[in-house]
């Protein structure tokens, strides 16, 4: 333990990796949430989670690789998140007001 | 002013097939004889220019546009002007203006707008007729070629009610067909060979080659092209729509069936006479089957009893004179004949016409006879032309039969030549057999007792509801009106015509100077012989086809006028020769057995229903169902869970980076 903080500290920030690893982390658990949980919301959530670790993983090949273009990326995924995220949750709450239920296995109509 | 000669027809065509129905038959039938006639005007017209220029320089041409210019071809949509299409001009204008005119009066029964659709195509038939014989090229002359086949086909299937009369305008059109395409592979090999389609320019081309000795690429033009004739001149194999197309309107058949299109073919050899001399083979072939032709169809011609057939087959049997000229070299002659064979017979499909007409559409022979009294002018015209085509010396005829035959014994064709004369003796005898039986002896139309009701109605050329001649002497059936005006008009111009018309062409061996073909010579491109020596063999053969013409019409004297007796014994004697003929040698049927019914059991039996029901059918049908089938194991993936397609998603992504990870 004592060399792991003496390793930390003798480079002053975090490098590539670390944030590769932490965006490859996060996007597993929003996965893992999508496919688990059986709320709409939570799904919804998981999602956000998953598109959080991806913009982190384009903040951090943007600043690796000194570009701002990743950046820029990463503030129309913010914009797409907050459309999708309006359009998400209206079809959430109507899709409640039909079935009175918030389990995505309960809506099953649209098959052959 | 070449362009107005078939234009005016055209413009009589348009006013009559557009306004037709609302216009009377008098102005209907006005417009469609102005145009033809006017039409006519300016051919003499066109062609008094042409005379007035030196002999070797007389061709006038006009380029309406250039038509076709691709790469090499070149097609210019050009007149030309020039000796032979200035015969047959005068033809096509000249008798068609007179059958124009008769016909005013023979259709006078139809009501309105058939009237002017009888016209209109009338008149469309000599438009095509004009371009054909006027195109100096063959792309034009085949614009011509088929748009005459089509009117053929409309005015044969007139009466288009009547099955038979529809049934024999698609012979006649199918028929047609065959033949022409022999034609237009003919055409696409003389532009591979020769580079152009130009009349003018293949026969200069053609000109600068030796002959063909053995048989070659020009042979086979030749031939191929000779089929495209054989199509539309109605010779072996391909004359059986000839008879058949008599279901039409009489006049149709004297303007198309007798005087002009069916002469086409022999325009078009005439035409390209420098490519067929030098082309011995095809020649031969030529003379043969125009020989046989000639001879067979006289011989059906003996033992028929309907009076439009038996003239079908004269025609028939003329139009093989006229290849047996062509076959033998006597190119002028051919033409000559040509010339003659359109007045005579025009005349004669006329007079039988005039007999329909006063009988009310009765066209048995055996049905006739006794009519000379009643139908004085038919009679007198009618025998003329009969005397005409029988080869009486004097007469149009006997110049340019001789004419032919004096050729082909002058060629050394001695086979062909005494085959030629039994024709011309059964010619004679088979026309003076009409003759007698229609005009002569007892009268055997319906008695006064059994009045029109009993006039038999099967031979009717319309169809029930359409009676053509109502007959304003129903009450009287032994009155037998006479040609009315308009007929009597053209039967008699005709009749001094068939008088007069050899006068021509009168051979240098009875102190004439064979103007004709000295006149007709620079359209051929070929040098004539010239045998100025044999006069005296030329005036021993017209004695001897005389004499055959006067020994035909007193065999069919004897037998058809002194002692019909005779006729039926023989007839009786060698029935079966007389079954052979009567059924017109069987041709039909062996037609139809042999090439009809295979091709219409193989498209029915196979064709149908096995290609197009099993396989193309089934391919279409086949994919449709093996679509409905997959899709049926399919749809079981629709599963309406939205976390199964999330998860198929996914897994889809997995793959596919892992395998671009790890490969």
């Amino acid at each position: 333990m004592r060399w792991c903080w003496r390793e930390r500290n003798r480079t002053d920030v975090p490098t590539l990796n670390h944030y590769l690893v932490l965006s490859a982390v996060l996007f597993a658990i929003g996965t893992a949430g999508v496919f688990v949980r059986r709320n709409l919301i939570t799904i919804l959530l998981s999602i956000e989670i998953m598109l959080n670790a991806v913009n982190l993983t384009f903040v951090a090949f943007g600043r690796a690789l000194g570009s701002a273009d990743g950046q820029i990326i990463v503030f129309f995924v913010m914009t797409v998140a907050a459309a999708e995220a309006a359009v998400g949750l209206a079809i959430v709450i109507s899709l409640f007001r039909h079935q009175e239920s918030l389990n995505p296995d309960s809506f099953t109509a649209l098959r052959w | 002013m070449l362009l107005l000669i078939p234009l005016l027809p055209l413009l009589g065509f348009l006013v009559n097939a557009g306004y037709g129905r609302r216009l009377t038959k008098g102005v209907s039938g006005a417009v469609a004889c102005a145009v033809i006639i006017g039409s006519f005007l300016i051919s003499a017209l066109m062609v008094w220019r042409l005379l007035g220029l030196v002999p070797e320089e007389r061709v006038i041409q006009q380029q309406v546009f250039n038509w076709i210019a691709s790469g090499d071809l070149t097609v210019g949509f050009t007149f030309r002007l020039d000796p032979l299409s200035a015969v047959m001009i005068l033809v096509v204008s000249g008798i068609g203006s007179l059958i124009h005119i008769y016909s005013t009066a023979y259709m006078h029964e139809e009501t309105d707008s058939e009237y002017a659709r009888y016209f209109s195509y009338l008149n469309l038939f000599a438009a095509f007729m004009l371009v054909l014989v006027l195109g100096s090229n063959f792309v034009v002359m085949f614009v011509g070629w088929e748009g005459v086949g089509l009117c053929s086909y409309l005015l044969i299937g007139f009466w288009y009610q009547k099955k038979s009369a529809s049934d024999a305008g698609k012979k006649a059109f199918i028929v047609n067909r065959i033949g022409d395409f022999g034609f237009i592979l003919g055409v696409f090999l003389i532009f591979v060979r020769f580079g152009t389609l130009e009349f003018s320019e293949v026969a200069r081309a053609v000109s600068e080659l030796s002959s063909e000795t053995a048989f070659g690429t020009l042979s086979l033009t030749t031939l191929l092209l000779f089929i495209g004739a054989t199509g539309k001149s109605a010779q072996i194999p391909l004359y059986v729509w000839l008879p058949d197309a008599m279901e039409g309107p009489t006049p149709v058949s004297a303007l198309i069936h007798a005087a002009t299109m069916v002469t086409a073919g022999v325009y078009m050899i005439g035409r390209n006479a420098a490519l067929f001399s030098h082309t011995p083979e095809t020649l031969a072939v030529v003379a043969v089957v125009g020989i046989a032709t000639a001879l067979m169809a006289g011989t059906i011609g003996l033992v028929q009893t309907d009076i439009k057939r038996v003239l079908a087959y004269s025609t028939v049997s003329q139009l093989g004179y006229m290849f047996l000229a062509m076959g033998v070299g006597a190119f002028a002659g051919g033409i000559f004949h040509l010339y003659t064979h359109a007045f005579f017979k025009a005349l004669l499909f006329l007079g039988s016409g005039a007999v329909i007409h006063a009988l009310h559409g009765e066209q048995d022979l055996r049905k006739m006879g006794g009519l000379k009294k009643d139908l004085p002018i038919t009679y007198w015209t009618f025998l003329i032309g009969a005397i005409a085509i029988a080869g009486v010396p004097g007469l149009a005829g006997f110049f340019s039969k001789d004419e032919i035959l004096f050729r082909t014994f002058a060629g050394g064709h001695t086979v062909l030549w005494s085959i030629g004369l039994i024709t011309s003796l059964l010619t004679a005898i088979y026309m003076f057999r009409l003759v007698f039986l229609a005009f002569h002896g007892a009268p055997q139309h319906p008695a006064p007792a059994h009045p029109a009701p009993a006039h038999p109605a099967p031979a009717h050329p319309t169809p029930g509801t359409s009676t053509q001649h109502p007959a304003p002497s129903t009450q009287h059936p032994l009155h037998l009106h006479d040609a009315p005006a308009p007929m009597a008009v053209a039967l008699i111009v005709l009749a001094v015509g068939s008088v007069l018309a050899g006068y021509v062409g009168l051979p240098a061996a009875l102190g004439g100077g064979d103007w004709f073909g000295r006149f007709l010579e620079p359209s051929f491109h070929v040098e004539a012989a010239h045998d100025g020596a044999e006069h005296g063999v030329e005036l021993t053969l017209m004695l001897v086809s005389s004499g055959v013409a006067i020994a035909g019409i007193g065999i069919a004297a004897y037998f058809f006028l002194r002692n019909r007796a005779a006729a039926d014994a023989l007839a009786a004697r060698f029935s079966g020769v007389h079954r052979l003929l009567a059924n017109k040698y069987y041709v039909d049927e062996i037609y139809d057995a042999a090439i009809v019914q295979p091709i219409r059991i193989t498209s029915q039996e196979g064709l149908w229903k096995i290609v197009d029901v099993k396989i193309i059918d089934g391919a279409v049908n086949g994919t449709g169902l093996s679509v409905s089938g997959w899709s049926q194991l399919l749809r079981r993936l629709q599963t309406g869970s939205v976390r199964a397609y999330a998860a198929s998603l996914f897994v889809g992504v997995v793959t596919i980076l892992g395998y671009y990870l790890w490969r």
